[in-house]
């Protein structure tokens, strides 16, 4: 029987021939993720459920991310939490301040996941791992707390979406122009509990942080997952990561789509999402007289050392606008050491922009750059809902790191080429 | 078993971050996550509620963050049920697994009103407006919910699960 990638990952998983979309399956998981918000609410179940031990303590990652570090008492008191169950469960892998990376960056750089796995997450962005080839999707902490309990989850087999990019980027256009395009084509459900699949020769060519950035997203569109079909840039990422086996599958010719969408980069500037949806997308030509008061480059989303890279090529010899904040958020401790070592962080500096350890920090308004009433924030997160990064009535604009990074210098959102 | 309460009625897209902000991801407790419920989109919405009163949603309820803080906020603020013409798929998930009633019914939306009397048979998913007198059924719940639900929750069919395998 044809099946797509994501049909077959979850059949693997659960010992089946072939599924079919609509089923409802039980399935071994290979990797089950939590962070400092929404572990804790699975650890207190965990440890009510009177199971004693985890089911598989080298299958757990735990976080600290969100709220660390910690913001407040109560931030610490959860991330404390957090460190005895891992400390106490032996959980093989626990990131902690200075020993980490924001989760959906980390993971891959560590080799935590790998092509053909089947990965959950408490927490929305686990599709991010898609971009590996991999079958990652987010649910809450009660199922993460089933995760660490039986080494399961149960899904209902997604059908299969079908988006092809074709063309040439044009300039400072990156993966997440192409998301945010396609998210504003199809709104916030477009892909409603569906696994959308990247396909064509533009996105071929995208490196792995392009291809995490798309996948990141997904969510955004209402999908269960995003995925790409794994090639040679994929296994160039992981040869050197992979300390453990992997599996590579890819779609037949000829499996079932729901839907199949073409896309053309010719037609793609780089792209806004206008507050309050992600799928309020313009191209940023459209968007005039917007002055920001703050401008955030980093997160699961664009916080790898290409986006770090971009930002600082237009960053350098420039200052950041009288009356702007901008912050730069590299996504790891590698990214981090890494961006160091090319003087990306000294150009960031030298222009007046705030360097931070990694965090999710401003990303879900929980710290290190919230925003006040009135205020307005370009950023290369991935929500702008209202109250998003602080009070209900600031306002979130969503774009790449090369308009997030114009935008601080110019202190309106403005095209790169403008600056 | 039915529940009866008052219609709360809100559009599409309610996002999690809506229904229960970042700045309250500090507690798991359902009472203290209640009184925060959609704060930001509909101020002092909590102390409004009655124990058993229902939410009637647009489409995709529930979107963006996979917080289970939201369905907890809702249950914690005494409201017995949500109906929306359609739900995002992690709040769908998160409701199963930690017990709070919803149900995917467009006509029921369309028709009902706020502040309208609702019952629900939460057996059979039949949605009665009792200001209107009209009836809308509910899309059946999938049999595997059905065992989540009758389980208690995800965490005893896990448990229940991994006895019969032996494990423990």
């Amino acid at each position: 029987m044809k099946m797509t990638i994501a049909e077959k990952i979850i059949a693997a998983h659960c010992d089946r021939k072939a599924v079919r979309p609509g089923e409802i399956v039980l399935a071994r998981l290979d990797l089950a993720l939590g962070n400092d918000i929404t572990a804790p609410l699975a650890i207190d179940l965990f440890e009510n459920s009177g199971v004693e031990e985890v089911f598989d303590k080298d299958k757990i990652a735990l976080v600290c991310d969100h709220f660390a570090p910690n913001k407040d008492i109560e931030s610490a008191r959860q991330c404390r939490v957090v460190r005895d169950f891992a400390r106490s469960h032996r959980v093989a892998h626990f990131y902690d301040v200075g020993r980490m990376g924001i989760e959906h960056a980390l993971l891959p750089e560590e080799g935590l996941v790998l092509p053909g796995d089947l990965v959950i997450g408490a927490d929305s962005h686990t599709c991010t791992y898609g971009a590996l080839g991999a079958f990652a999707t987010g649910v809450g902490s009660t199922d993460l707390a089933g995760a660490m309990i039986g080494g399961e989850a149960w899904f209902r087999v997604p059908p299969s979406r079908l988006f092809i990019y074709r063309g040439d980027f044009k300039p400072w256009v990156s993966g997440k122009d192409l998301i945010l395009y396609t998210i504003g084509l199809i709104g916030v459900s477009g892909a409603h509990y569906a696994a959308m699949e990247f396909a064509g020769p533009a996105v071929s060519s995208l490196s792995m942080a392009g291809r995490m950035t798309m996948a990141n997203m997904a969510i955004e569109a209402g999908a269960k997952t995003g995925i790409f079909p794994p090639d040679e840039i994929t296994e160039e990422y992981v040869r050197k990561r992979a300390r453990r086996r992997y599996e590579i599958y890819r779609s037949d010719p000829g499996a079932d789509y729901e839907g199949e969408t073409t896309i053309d980069l010719d037609k793609i500037e780089p792209q806004v999402a206008l507050p309050p949806l992600p799928s309020n997308t313009r191209s940023v030509s459209e968007v005039k007289g917007i002055k920001i008061d703050q401008s955030v480059i980093g997160s699961c989303t664009n916080g790898r050392l290409e986006d770090l890279r971009m930002a600082a090529e237009i960053f350098k010899g420039k200052k950041v606008a009288k009356w702007v904040r901008a912050l730069v958020f590299p996504a790891t401790q590698a990214i981090y050491l890494q961006a160091l070592r090319e003087g990306l962080i000294e150009i960031f500096i030298e222009s007046g922009v705030a360097v931070s350890t990694p965090t999710c920090g401003p990303c879900l308004g929980g710290h290190m750059g919230v925003l006040a009433s009135g205020e307005k924030a370009i950023s290369t997160t991935n929500r702008n809902f209202v109250g998003r990064m602080g009070h209900p009535e600031s306002e979130v604009y969503l774009s790449g790191p090369a308009v997030a990074a114009a935008s601080a210098v110019a202190g309106e959102i403005i095209h790169p080429d403008k600056i | 078993m039915n529940i009866r309460g008052r219609v709360w009625k809100f559009s599409d897209d309610v996002n999690t971050d809506a229904i229960i902000a970042a700045r309250y991801l500090v507690t798991g407790a359902a009472a203290e996550l209640g009184k925060y419920l959609m704060e930001d989109i509909r101020p002092g919405f909590s102390a409004m509620i009655s124990p058993g009163d229902i939410i009637a949603a647009g489409e995709n309820f529930g979107c963006g963050s996979s917080r289970e803080h939201a369905p907890l906020a809702i249950k914690g603020a005494g409201i017995a049920a949500v109906v929306a013409k359609s739900f995002a798929r992690i709040f769908y998930r998160n409701c199963f697994n930690m017990g709070l009633p919803i149900f995917e019914c467009a006509g029921a939306v369309e028709a009902i009103e706020e502040g309208d009397e609702v019952r629900i048979d939460l057996e059979s998913g039949d949605i009665t407006d009792l200001n209107g007198k009209a009836s809308y059924s509910a899309r059946p719940i999938p049999p595997f919910m059905r065992e989540l639900i009758s389980a208690g929750g995800l965490i005893n069919y896990m448990v229940e699960h991994s006895n019969e395998r032996g494990k423990k």
